[in-house]
């Protein structure tokens, strides 16, 4: 795979470069998180080396510039997503913590008892739980809109779901299991129909699809530097600004507020508002090289890439005897599952790790998608720009392997 | 002998595609349920336990080849075994699983249940064959707590 913007790519993730357990590393599990090419980590270090110091508070020349760092991330990531302003940026520590932020919120200023919040079959644990949280404390009411076999959701049913109490709904943008990109201005159209608020679990879809929050339409949009080449430990609300600035903050503390007496705070404007405390500074500054690594990388070539991989290795799956995929959307992204006939997912992430191949195995943090399947766990390859067609033979060799002990 | 073939031997293999005693005794004297939540693992052990011996005991549900195989040579270790014994094999068979101490003659005991030693490699994979005897433990425990987890 050495064309376009991904040309002699995978020799800037140096990780790619060791060996496990005598084979050379073939790391297919860039849906639970991605490695990071050399320019993130340099930056990163020579943050820590050259530039490190507190943002917001010093008068000092080196506070000044990390505060200016950050804040230059803050627009590098509105224009990324194309958000309306750059105050509605958000820093978090992740996806987990935008969502439970945003649904905490919503809780807390929004949703009174009798209304309702709509999901989707195919949900991350993030996207459903706090959800669940916000709906046992304000009385409001879960429901699930179903997925098809193949992994689409179903847009009559979701359609006849979304109703006058319906006042949330929220969703993947891509599935982690299935790989679904959803059609998300199309659910958008369908929510704002009665006037709900739509927020968007983009954790596998800043990676893998150009994000535009003003075309999608959505409120809100959440994801996590480490699934797009960037570091753990943070993440991105963006959320409208007239609702971030009518909604009650999240958590309290230094930095979200504007003033402060024993008998009272006000708060700080958006995004302030939203990040007390000191901020993942290093990471930040993480974050901004990634989205820039991306954006030189260019659509493009990721989008040509990830297509070229994925058809590649469905269609390899398919020579397997007894290998059955689970999710066969409209439009796939970088998260294959599957399940082998005879052998539990267990077995297969052992023996594929004897061989040097990084897959996950497991239910992927969506019991309740793997219950819609009837199976307790899957296997899954996913798949990050540095991955090429050599990492698939390998994943089918080790495959075959498996078969030789359970036949 | 390789990594694999030390983890995944015949008998493993045998015990996966063909478990003993799988099922559930009904009506039963004992009972636990194991999960292991990160990986889905799930039994429900039971037992028909008379005058301190297990006189009959079956095991239900699924999982991993490591658990499933572990969970088949549980019950044949232990039918017809009075409680005591069972607890001293289920403490050998941790012992051989979390350490590297176990004598001649502690695996001599352990007989057939020795096979699975080879799992001690796979530390991520300890807990699968652990599971069942962690159940086995409660179901005999004066307070039985039903469900048993290994995380």
């Amino acid at each position: 795979m050495e064309q376009g913007g991904v040309a002699g790519i995978r020799n800037q993730f140096p990780v790619l470069g060791r060996q496990v357990n005598d084979h050379p590393l073939v790391y297919l599990d860039s849906g639970a998180t991605t490695q990071k090419p050399r320019r993130v980590i340099d930056r990163m270090t020579q943050c820590l080396t050259r530039d490190y110091a507190t943002v917001h508070r010093g008068v000092y020349s080196m506070s000044q510039e990390s505060t200016e760092a950050c804040e230059r991330v803050r627009h590098l990531v509105a224009s990324f997503v194309n958000a309306r302003s750059v105050n509605e940026v958000v820093f978090t520590s992740g996806t987990t913590e935008s969502l439970n932020l945003i649904a905490t919120i919503l809780g807390r200023g929004y949703l009174k008892s009798g209304d309702e919040i709509l999901i989707t079959q195919m949900e991350h644990h993030a996207n459903i739980v706090p959800w669940q949280e916000v709906a046992k404390s304000v009385g409001a009411r879960l429901k699930v809109a179903p997925i098809d076999s193949s992994g689409d959701i179903r847009l009559d049913e979701f359609n006849s779901l979304v109703t006058d109490t319906t006042k949330v709904v929220a969703f993947t943008h891509v599935s982690n299991v299935l790989g679904t990109v959803n059609p998300v201005e199309d659910l958008v159209r369908i929510a704002k129909n009665v006037g709900a608020i739509v927020v968007v679990d983009g954790a596998q879809g800043i990676a893998h699809r150009p994000v535009d929050v003003r075309k999608m339409g959505c409120d809100f949009y959440c994801f996590s530097a480490h699934k797009a080449y960037g570091p753990t430990g943070v993440g991105v609300l963006v959320g409208r600004y007239d609702l971030l600035t009518q909604l009650p903050p999240y958590k309290f503390g230094g930095d979200m507020i504007e003033t402060v007496t024993f008998d009272g705070s006000t708060y700080a404007l958006p995004p302030a508002k939203f990040e007390a405390g000191t901020p993942p500074i290093v990471e930040i500054i993480g974050l901004g090289e990634a989205i820039q690594f991306l954006i030189d990388v260019g659509w493009h070539a990721l989008l040509a890439h990830e297509h070229q991989l994925i058809s590649y290795l469905m269609n390899q799956l398919s020579t397997i005897p007894g290998i059955q995929l689970i999710g066969t959307p409209r439009e796939k992204s970088a998260a294959v599952s599957f399940v082998m006939s005879g052998v539990h997912p267990h077995d297969v992430g052992t023996i594929l790790d004897q061989e040097g191949v990084a897959v996950r195995v497991g239910h992927h943090c969506a019991q309740p998608l793997m219950g819609v399947y009837n199976v307790p766990a899957t296997i899954r390859a996913s798949l990050g720009v540095y991955n090429n067609y050599q990492d698939i033979d390998r994943l089918i060799e080790a495959l075959l392997t498996v078969r030789k002990y359970f036949s | 002998m390789s990594r694999l073939e030390s983890l995944y031997q015949e008998l493993i293999l045998d015990h996966n595609k063909s478990p003993r005693n799988f099922g559930k005794l009904d009506p039963f004297t004992h009972y636990s349920h194991g999960i292991n939540p990160l990986c889905g693992d799930d039994y429900e052990v039971t037992l028909t336990v008379s005058d301190d011996v297990v006189v009959d005991a079956q095991f239900t549900g699924s999982g991993c080849a490591i658990s499933k195989a572990s969970g088949s040579l549980m019950t044949l270790a232990i039918i017809g075994q009075p409680v005591t014994t069972i607890i001293r094999l289920k403490n050998l068979f941790l012992k051989m699983l979390l350490t590297d101490t176990l004598t001649h003659d502690e695996r001599q005991q352990l007989g057939k249940l020795a096979v699975l030693e080879g799992v001690k490699k796979f530390p991520a994979r300890v807990k699968c064959a652990a599971l069942v005897w962690r159940a086995i433990e409660d179901a005999l425990s004066p307070s039985a707590t039903a469900t048993v987890s290994t995380e």
